[in-house]
């Protein structure tokens, strides 16, 4: 279980201090948790912070009741927290197998690795040995993002806009893995997204605006407001 | 041979015993080991130190190792070994130089290779330096290589210097002829206060030529490199030259690339790249569980493979 508490986070800019997170307070079980809102809202800083990217001004993060707040990204990825980044780094020299095998702690066998790459929709023998650099497009790379989280098996994997700069293909295959992972969920997942179709998987929807938790709740409370069905959702009105 | 030079052997050539094939093995300054088959001569030089290596046509999937070790310090050798690649050829050559200094004194190595390689024929060159030892005498390697490329021709080589070289000028020069093809995959990596020098010099004189020149270099705590290329299209050919460096620590990093048509459909590329590891590599890999060092490590390993 993760618990955020208080959990506020303050950036510099041209020399004036901005709050981009306010006195946010999650408890997050081992469910598929979405986090959405406008852009801006500081949906991608708190998947940061809860990874350990970044430091919070103020506020604790506890994992299984363990104060994790001051441990470093390392510490935090062995106890068990896996994040998938909005924009896949490359590397040059070093293979889809090999990334693999990192994510998973060991070395993996090709079979594991292809099994793996399988699940998120890549013709895997064609992968294995592949760059993770510049000739992967987008897509692909998002894919291997997220089999790097699948082979890591983590308690808590956070994905931070999945679907950014992936084309329609992709995303329906998307939508697919995430559906898959909403099945076979151990651990808790949290993802930031935009999307309806993701949205629509999640068990819990938490809404931010400038910083704060507008709205939480299940999709059936929370995916009628933001969709303008019943109650129109009036952050989202304000900001557009 | 001692333990020492067997370790080298293993470091250069991957030799842990006697290869299957032609080889000629040099240890100190003197021959300890030479084989030749029906299709490859090794001949010794009568004017200098160094031999002929005389590969028949048609020739295929044949090997030759010739290495190089150097145990004692303060030895310094010039040896001139000379290649000829009959037509239609498919053979692979392992080279390389290991250099184990434990005393006071300079110990130097420099090698002269000269390829002449004939129609269609198509040769893997590989070559390695490596130094070991604890002395305060440098590790020098000056390798030079000259490649004469026919008509149709192909030439692949890799060049890797990963660990204990103090100074290196590595100079290559090469003419490639119509519809002939050299590729060279070159890998450095130096630390405390190493230098390496490369200089590339292809000429491309025939239509349909074509060189990739690919340089991955790492220069950690106060090593310098520098890198120059120079690629000349005189045909209608396609040349590219690309050099990465990653710049670690106090380390410096030089690249010079000269390119120069002088036909119209010569068709000319080079990028280069230096730059310290990027930040969101190390995190990347730190979300998978390593540390900061453990991260730094696995990135220079991938980018030198």
């Amino acid at each position: 279980m993760l618990e955020l508490k208080n959990i506020s986070f303050q950036a510099e800019d041209g020399g004036k201090e901005i709050e981009i997170l306010r006195n946010i307070n999650l408890t997050i079980e081992d469910r598929f948790v979405a986090v959405t809102g406008p852009n801006g809202s500081g949906k991608s800083t708190l998947a940061k912070i809860v990874a350990g990217i970044l430091t919070p001004t103020e506020g604790q993060i506890f994992l299984d009741g363990v104060d994790i707040t001051d441990k470093s990204i390392t510490e935090r990825a062995r106890m068990g927290i896996g994040f998938a980044f909005q924009q896949p780094v490359r590397f040059k020299g070093i293979t889809v197998k090999d990334m693999i095998s990192l994510a998973a702690g060991r070395d993996t066998a090709v079979s594991e690795v292809c099994a793996i790459l399988s699940e998120v929709g890549l013709c895997a023998r064609d992968y294995v040995n592949r760059e993770v650099n510049a000739s992967l497009s987008g897509g692909e790379l998002k894919r291997i993002e997220i089999a790097m989280i699948m082979a890591r098996k983590t308690k808590v994997s956070i994905f931070d806009e999945p679907e950014a700069g992936i084309d329609l293909w992709s995303f329906q295959n998307l939508i697919r893995v995430f559906e898959k992972m909403h099945e076979e969920i151990k651990g808790a997942i949290l993802i930031i997204s935009h999307q309806e179709r993701i949205l629509n998987i999640a068990d819990q929807i938490v809404l931010l605006a400038d910083g704060r938790i507008e709205k939480m709740g299940n999709r059936e409370e929370i995916m009628p407001a933001l969709l303008g069905i019943g109650q129109p959702c009036k952050t989202l009105t304000e900001k557009f | 041979m001692d333990a020492i030079q067997q370790e080298l052997l293993t470091q250069v050539a991957g030799l842990h015993e006697v290869p299957e094939g032609a080889y000629n093995i040099r240890a100190n300054g003197e021959m300890a080991g030479r084989n030749t088959t029906a299709n490859i001569d090794i001949i010794t030089k009568k004017d200098r130190s160094g031999i002929d290596i005389k590969i028949k046509p048609g020739t295929k999937s044949e090997s030759v190792h010739i290495p190089v070790v150097l145990s004692k310090s303060g030895l310094k050798e010039s040896v001139y070994n000379d290649f000829f690649v009959g037509e239609d050829c498919d053979v692979t050559i392992i080279a390389g130089c290991g250099i184990h200094n434990s005393g006071a004194e300079a110990s130097e190595h420099s090698g002269v290779h000269r390829f002449f390689v004939e129609k269609n024929a198509k040769v893997r060159y590989v070559e390695k330096h490596y130094g070991s030892g604890d002395g305060s005498g440098e590790r020098v390697m000056n390798p030079t290589t000259e490649i004469h490329l026919a008509e149709g021709a192909s030439l692949e080589m890799e060049t890797v210097q990963i660990k204990g070289i103090d100074s290196t000028a590595r100079v290559t020069t090469a003419k490639v002829a119509e519809g002939a093809c050299l590729v060279i995959k070159e890998k450095i990596m130096t630390h405390g206060r190493q230098h390496a020098e490369t200089d590339f010099t292809v000429t491309m004189e025939g239509a349909d030529s074509s060189v990739n020149l690919i340089s991955r270099s790492v220069a950690k705590e106060h090593s310098t490199q520098l890198f120059r290329s120079r690629i000349i299209g005189n045909a209608s050919c396609h040349g590219h030259s690309e050099c990465d460096a990653i710049i670690m620590d106090e380390a410096g990093v030089s690249a010079i690339p000269e390119l120069t048509a002088n036909h119209i459909d010569a068709n000319l590329i080079h990028e280069a790249a230096i730059g310290k590891i990027a930040g969101e590599q190390l995190i990347k890999l730190m979300t998978l569980g390593l540390s900061e060092k453990e991260a730094e490590e696995q990135i220079v390993k991938g980018f030198l493979k």
